[in-house]
């Protein structure tokens, strides 16, 4: 990305401007550092003492003030895996002819990056709506887990049809170039050259794309519902760990342990799939993707 | 590698739309085989697990904890069915049922003569609203047209009515919520009259407020209210004209503001959910529902 | 050389992909079209900004969107008036007066930050900031809580924008600068901010566009009362919260209102991107 940070050659100290500037600015890092250190500070007097074994494997009790936080998981990580079972394949095959199917239908391209562009631009909220309609309404799907990750979906695809092309870009082109001298079908290019190149990059997308599905709660409220039991199915409705901090805060008094504990865990997993992720684009792209 | 034939293109494309829909509504035929309410579940298709039923209830956050504790039971006695309770509202319970998303909804409020058409409305209870705030709050009692004028604006000190000399938060519930429309049809007011300072959806959420806000003022659900004063909540029933709601006060009529709380079904309930509510009426469950402190309607 | 069979089938499927892909947009907007018909039709968008209030159940329904609107707007003004500043100066501290390691270990922390949910941030502030506030200046729920919760949640987007800007600032400014003796204050003031202040200003925006869209946060903190406030503590409710709050009702005006409301918000959001796109630079898809 940068060539170098433009601090690395000092320019000079000079002026009593420059103690105040570096307060001032300071100040800003300490703001946000500290709201944050007071956010974790908070969380974890609040729910710290609720994290036990039995907390990640019981099932929510008295509406979720006791017990424990296992069927959320459970949910949790089914409508993860719906989503990533559409947004993944077609990302990755958007991204695919994106940057494979050379440019001849510019006009086409345009109007598919411009709408991707779009689709990334839709307020949860709004995909809430529409998933309402269109799965649980239109397609009768009701209050699942199905309608849920179909949803978070389509709110994720363009990240990681975005990540997934840069990956694709970032391979060099000598590849393409030597599999067609050597007569390689393109299938054969982008299956054994190309997508095994691009894979750092698709985990990166994965990674990021599902760290904005767990983070929402918006588009779930009214798709995948509210349910705390131990899904049977992806046709069942169930909470995801944002819906269970959300009706725990608000829905349920006494309920605040719990949702600190439960939100500390879903910091937890997302801190980590960050870490991962920069981990990847560190080691791979020796850069930063995550921004 | 010409593919500027679009035809092909275009077929493809078609094709795979219609696969993507396809799959979709193939995975729904089977959840939702059989006849009208019923869904069954998706893997009983493939396993050779015992057909499973499934209900699910939307709507009133002031059933849906009662309803919740009658499912349970009713799953023990009839292990085959799977029954999820929902919350959001009374207009939410009448509009799912109306358009199917749910196979009954839970409404704490009467039928409007606009939504009468087609649904039928099954009692299981009474119930009654009060008013609550803080448990440090020493006013007792509040007559008819002291809340009027709290809710109007017109009172905005505690002290004008014997409590603190404090600004009075007003808590309102949002629109399309059984309790409200039951409390302003009560007290004779319009929703374009009320001055609140914050506004709350379920129950608890007036509740959780009211915790947080030793000045404030709400109205809930007798049944939450007292559920919640007997298990520690930091919250005062006040009384309304000097009568304090008890099952007796809802039963008698003495208490001034109570409702039904109903379950509706579109049209007369089909089988399942007809053996649901038969056993939600039934004597079976009188002990939960007055362990919510609600008034069983059988009695 | 005829393209062989497969290749006829994958470039297929790759283009049907793109296209599904493509397409969702349509179908998310037609379908919020088609459910907010009903309210174009008979309610009349002239009737959403002319209604002074909004009681949409009440018995002569009054359908005025106005508070809401205003409540987006300012609880979005107020978060990038402070987070702007704020996020500049942590960029700026993070690039010219910080030690290597501390820069990344700090640029690392503001990602973190910025990938908190929004429940969470909802959450913290319902807990820990509204009680605070109520201290001072009952109910506690208000506009500025929301300010400051959402503005939080969108410093580190700006910080991290503008320390993107601020290194794509070409070396040869600061070879320049340290040629001609020029300080740092100086160099920070004259050459850097304004050289990186479309990338500081695309950030800004997308930190609007994503603190206009934001419902969680705002539906937990701001006290939800549709009016336009009078001052700095008092409630408001945003559209994002309105839907979220009534989406239950089953009214068909009501509900076809509602989703008009998302239609629009789907269009403010898209317009503001549309005015972020040449302040960036377009990496994605070129």
């Amino acid at each position: 990305m940068s060539e170098g940070s433009l601090g690395k050659t000092k320019t000079p100290l000079y002026s009593m401007f420059d103690v105040v500037f570096k307060v001032i600015g300071w100040g800003c890092a300490a703001i946000l550092i500290g709201a944050f250190l007071w956010m974790m500070a908070s969380l974890i007097a609040k729910g710290g003492g609720r994290l036990t074994a039995e907390f990640f494997s019981g099932e929510p009790t008295n509406f979720g003030r006791s017990g424990g936080i296992g069927t959320v998981l459970i949910s949790t990580g089914l409508v993860l895996g719906i989503c990533l079972c559409l947004s993944l394949p077609l990302g990755i095959l958007t991204a695919a002819w994106l940057s494979e199917t050379v440019l001849q239908r510019r006009r086409l391209r345009f109007c598919i990056t411009r709408s991707l562009d779009l689709l990334a631009a839709v307020p949860s909220i709004v995909f809430g709506l529409f998933g309402m309609v269109f799965f649980c309404q239109t397609l009768q799907m009701g209050f699942s887990i199905l309608s849920g990750g179909l949803t978070l979906a389509l709110m994720i695809l363009p990240i990681v049809v975005t990540t997934v092309y840069a990956a694709f870009e970032s391979i060099p082109s000598y590849i393409r170039l030597n599999s067609t001298a050597l007569g390689l079908s393109k299938t054969t290019t982008l299956w054994r050259l190309l997508l095994p190149a691009a894979a750092p990059g698709v985990m990166v997308g994965t990674v990021l794309g599902v760290s904005r599905a767990i983070a929402e709660t918006a588009a779930l409220i009214f798709t995948s519902g509210y349910v705390t039991r131990m899904p049977e199915s992806v046709f069942d409705s169930g909470r995801t760990m944002s819906v269970h901090i959300y009706d725990l805060a608000v829905n349920v008094s006494g309920g605040e342990s719990s949702a600190a504990a439960t939100a500390l865990v879903l910091m937890a997993v997302l801190f980590s799939f960050n870490l991962v992720a920069a981990g990847i684009s560190r080691f791979y792209y020796n850069d930063s993707a995550a921004v | 590698m010409n593919l500027k034939g679009s035809p092909f293109l275009f077929l493809s494309t078609l094709s795979l739309l219609i696969a993507v829909v396809g799959g979709c509504s193939e995975g729904t035929g089977v959840g939702i085989a059989g006849s009208g309410n019923v869904r069954r579940s998706s893997v009983d298709g493939v396993s050779s697990q015992p057909t499973r039923r499934k209900l699910v209830l939307t709507g009133s956050s002031t059933v849906a904890p009662v309803m919740h504790e009658i499912a349970r039971r009713f799953e023990t006695l009839h292990p085959e069915y799977r029954i999820d309770v929902q919350t959001g509202g009374s207009s939410r319970g009448i509009g799912d049922a109306k358009n199917g998303i749910a196979d009954i909804g839970m409404a704490s409020r009467d039928l409007k003569s606009s939504e009468k058409s087609g649904l039928v409305a099954n009692r299981i209870a009474m119930d009654g609203i009060c008013l609550i705030a803080h448990r440090s709050n020493p006013v007792m009692s509040l007559d008819t047209e002291q809340v009027r004028s709290i809710y109007r604006g017109g009172a905005k000190n505690w002290k004008a009515l014997g409590g603190p000399d404090a600004r009075i938060v007003v808590i309102n519930k949002a629109e399309g919520r059984g309790t409200l429309e039951v409390f302003l049809k009560h007290f004779s007011l319009a929703i374009e009259n009320i001055e609140a300072d914050l506004i709350a959806g379920d129950n608890q959420q007036v509740i959780k407020s009211i915790q947080s806000n030793p000045h404030a003022i709400g109205y809930v659900s007798v049944g939450a209210a007292d559920y919640e004063v007997k298990n520690g909540g930091q919250i005062k029933i006040i009384q309304s004209d000097g009568v304090s709601p008890t099952m007796n006060s809802i039963r008698s009529g003495q208490f001034p503001i109570t409702r039904p709380l109903l379950l509706i079904t579109k049209g007369q309930p089909q089988e399942d959910a007809a053996r649901l509510i038969q056993f939600a009426q039934s004597d079976e469950v009188h002990d939960l529902i007055k362990a919510q402190y609600f008034v069983p309607s059988a009695e | 050389m005829s393209p062989r069979l497969n290749d006829r089938v994958l470039t297929l499927v790759l283009s049907g992909a793109a296209i599904v892909s493509g397409g969702l947009v349509l179908l998310v907007f037609l379908f919020l079209a088609k459910q907010s018909l009903p309210a174009i039709v008979s309610v009349g968008i002239s009737r959403l900004f002319f209604d002074s209030h909004w009681h949409p159940t009440a018995t002569n329904p009054q359908f005025g969107v106005w508070p809401m609107i205003a409540g987006s707007c300012l609880v979005t003004i107020g978060a990038i008036g402070w987070a702007l500043p704020v996020g500049l100066g942590t960029a700026v501290a993070i690039e010219f007066y910080s030690f290597k390691y501390v820069m990344g270990f700090l640029t690392r922390f503001i990602e973190l930050l910025g990938g908190v949910p929004s429940v969470v941030f909802g959450f913290w502030g319902l807990v820990s900031l509204v009680p605070a506030i109520s201290y001072f200046h009952p109910p506690g729920q208000s506009l500025i809580a929301g300010i400051l919760v959402l503005g939080l949640m969108v410093a580190p987007t700006v910080a991290l924008t503008s320390l993107t800007a601020i290194r794509s600032v070409p070396s040869e400014y600061r070879r320049g600068a340290v040629a001609l003796g020029v300080g740092r204050v100086r160099f920070i003031c004259s050459i850097v901010v304004p050289t990186a202040a479309r990338g500081i200003a695309g950030g800004a925006l997308l930190a609007a566009a994503r603190a206009i869209g934001e419902t969680m946060a705002v539906l937990m903190v701001c006290g939800n009362i549709p009016q336009i406030p009078k001052n700095l503590f008092e409630p408001i409710r945003t559209v994002t919260a309105n839907i979220a709050l009534e989406m239950g009702d089953d009214t068909v005006f009501h509900r076809s209102v509602l989703f008009l409301t998302g239609l629009v918000l789907m269009l403010v959001v898209m317009i503001i991107l549309g005015i972020v796109e040449p302040f960036r630079k377009r990496v994605a898809y070129e």
